[in-house]
């Protein structure tokens, strides 16, 4: 099979945005949210597939960023729906149910905590890499459990949904548009970014470090830039799961997320614009059609994951298109 | 004579008990091609990555322009005017022979920092980057990807790269090595020509290309500069023969 990729491209967004359309005609809100919830991870996956896919850092801990911009929304939406005061030191405030303002708070927050991770990490390569953001990943994960003020194991439930102005987040279809628009934007902004001076570098810094210095332009400073921008990116799609949700919890952070992302990038082919898209729609179909049979539904997902591995590098995108081109 | 572009003070190198650069002082001057000559394992890489920056000396300075860099990383000394080709081809596998040119472009522009417009649509780095690539000869491979070029064309676009970024020094590690007597034959013919542009520091097995070529010619035996002079006195040394060119002159 040989399909041009912009087509491909086209028609996943087109079905992205027809199904749940589709789903409001026929009054099923159920559908809607799925859709949410594919369109959602996807955001996740292009964040990482920044560093992944152009960069060839395979961070498994990402999780740390996507539970960051989960609890960046828990714990503003929190406080304004409890009236109590959010103290930071210098300045105390009751929270924001302005999904904005928490978008606006989750990427930041995600962005410095990439700054501080990727300048630790960054220096190791590889395995090492794999297992130091790993590490961090944890350290997030059994931090937010330790966290008692905001519900520790338990997480923090939400009681309606934040505003957006203008619209009607409680109904699915308005809340689904967010996000699709969101996730259009950023992987416009991929796109872009992946055919700049910018993206041409950092994927020249993966081929050939050496090869990047001795034009005068340092490797380190191009990953980290990479790292940060696609934590924030992580991050915002972490503080759009947990409004999908209305709850956020520990498992935000769990190293399974991390490794689900990267699984999800693979299957839908890595370093391509709507891999991480297509790959998070198969992965939420799976966990809805087969999850309802069997609580070993990710077994399927190995063996699809598997398939891929065997039988050509370049994910589902690469067979459709017959160009593998893929690299890890 | 005026100071020189590039030039090394004392540099020492050990791996362990191996000294691989000994004490070696050389200077590169304006409009000259300076060869550096050595059989296997004599140092030669070794004392380029030391003036590259990859590699830190154990003592010695490095001067380029009459600035001291030794205290400078690669892409530093690359963006003070140090333009380096490899003895085994460093380059983007994956990407076009156009992109290659195309980094290059963007590391002399020091345009690795913008985002939103592709590179391949900014005027300034492509002309940049095919003037360069006109010039070595692979104007017509711009759209191949590098890893299907030929051995010989992608030591072209080595070269190639080093142009774009219009350094003040070229320092080549072997540029010919594997190219094919044509191949060589028209590399020397631009390398010949390059010199006017910036000086060359040259390292090189090829003894056609290199008395063809060099200025000057120092010779490095285990890691010693042994001697340094022009091509008929490095002909004429008696040391040079016996220690390295005996069976070659
Ligand atoms: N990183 C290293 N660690 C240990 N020994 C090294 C290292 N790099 C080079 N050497 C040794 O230093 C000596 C000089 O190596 P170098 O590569 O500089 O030689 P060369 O003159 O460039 O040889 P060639 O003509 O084969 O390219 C060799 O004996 C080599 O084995
Ligand atoms: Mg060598």
């Amino acid at each position: 099979m040989r399909l041009d990729e912009r087509y491909i491209n086209a028609v996943m967004i087109a079905g992205l945005l027809a199904l749940p359309l589709y789903a409001l005609a026929v009054d099923e809100p159920f559908t809607i949210t799925l859709v949410t919830r594919a369109v959602i991870l996807a955001l996740a996956a292009v964040g990482l597939n920044i560093i992944l896919g152009i960069g060839g850092m395979v961070s498994f801990g990402h999780a740390a960023f996507f539970g960051l911009g989960g609890y960046a929304m828990g714990i503003l939406a929190y406080h304004a729906q409890t009236y109590t005061a959010l103290d930071l030191g210098f300045i105390s405030f009751e929270g924001t149910k302005s999904m904005p303002l928490i978008w606006l708070v989750a990427m930041v927050v995600s962005a410095i905590a990439a700054l501080f991770i990727g300048v630790l990490s960054l220096r190791t390569s590889g395995v090492y890499f794999i297992m130091i953001t790993l590490a961090f990943g944890q350290m997030f994960y059994y931090f937010a459990i330790s966290w008692a003020q905001y519900g520790g194991e338990d997480g923090l439930s939400i009681y309606i949904r934040n505003d957006f102005p203008g619209l009607n987040t409680l109904e699915p279809i308005q809340f689904f548009g967010i996000c699709f628009v969101i996730l259009c934007a950023v992987l416009l902004l991929k796109a872009r970014l992946q055919a700049s001076p910018f993206g041409l570098a950092l994927n020249a810094a993966r081929q050939s470090a050496a090869r990047v210095q001795t034009v005068g332009m340092s490797p380190m400073r191009l990953r980290l830039l990479a790292f940060v921008l696609s934590g924030a990116i992580t991050g915002l799609a972490g503080a759009l799961y947990a409004d999908l949700n209305r709850f956020v919890s520990p498992a935000m952070f769990s190293w399974q997320l991390s490794g689900e992302l990267i699984v999800l990038i693979i299957i839908g082919g890595v370093g391509r614009l709507m891999g991480p898209v297509i790959g998070a729609c198969i992965f939420v179909a799976l966990e809805h059609f087969l999850g309802g049979l069997t609580e070993f539904w990710h077994i399927y997902l190995g063996l699809i994951l598997l398939g891929i591995v065997l039988f050509g590098r370049g994910g589902l995108l690469g067979y459709l298109t017959g160009k593998e081109g893929a690299h890890v | 004579m005026s100071e020189p572009v590039l030039a090394t003070q004392n540099l020492v190198k050990s791996f362990g008990a191996l000294k691989a650069t000994d004490d070696v002082s050389i200077d590169l001057r304006l409009g000259e091609i300076h060869a550096v000559i050595g059989p296997n394992g004599a140092g030669k890489s070794t004392l380029i990555s030391q003036i590259s920056g990859g590699l830190r000396p154990d003592a010695g300075r490095v001067f380029l322009d009459g600035r001291d860099v030794s205290h400078l990383g690669t892409e530093a000394r690359a963006r003070a005017g140090l333009g380096r080709t490899f003895q085994i081809s460093a380059l983007c596998m994956e990407d076009s022979v156009l992109e290659n040119a195309v980094l290059g472009a963007m590391g002399a522009e020091g345009a690795a920092w913008r985002f939103w417009r592709a590179a391949l649509k900014t005027g300034a780095l492509v002309e940049r980057a095919e003037e360069a690539l006109e010039r070595v000869g692979l104007a017509d491979e711009r759209e191949t990807r590098c890893a299907n070029l030929s051995h010989g064309q992608r030591r072209q676009l080595e070269v190639a790269v080093a142009l774009t970024l219009a350094p003040k020094a070229f320092v080549m590690d072997e540029p010919m090595a594997g190219l094919g007597a044509g191949g060589s034959k028209r590399l020397t013919g631009f390398l010949d020509g390059l010199r006017e542009q910036a000086p060359i520091l040259l390292v090189e097995h090829d003894m056609d290309a290199v008395f063809a070529l060099a200025d000057r010619i120092s010779v490095l035996v285990y890691g010693k500069v042994i001697a340094t002079g022009t091509t008929d006195e490095i002909r004429a040394s008696r040391e040079v023969r016996e220690a390295y060119l005996g069976e070659d002159a």
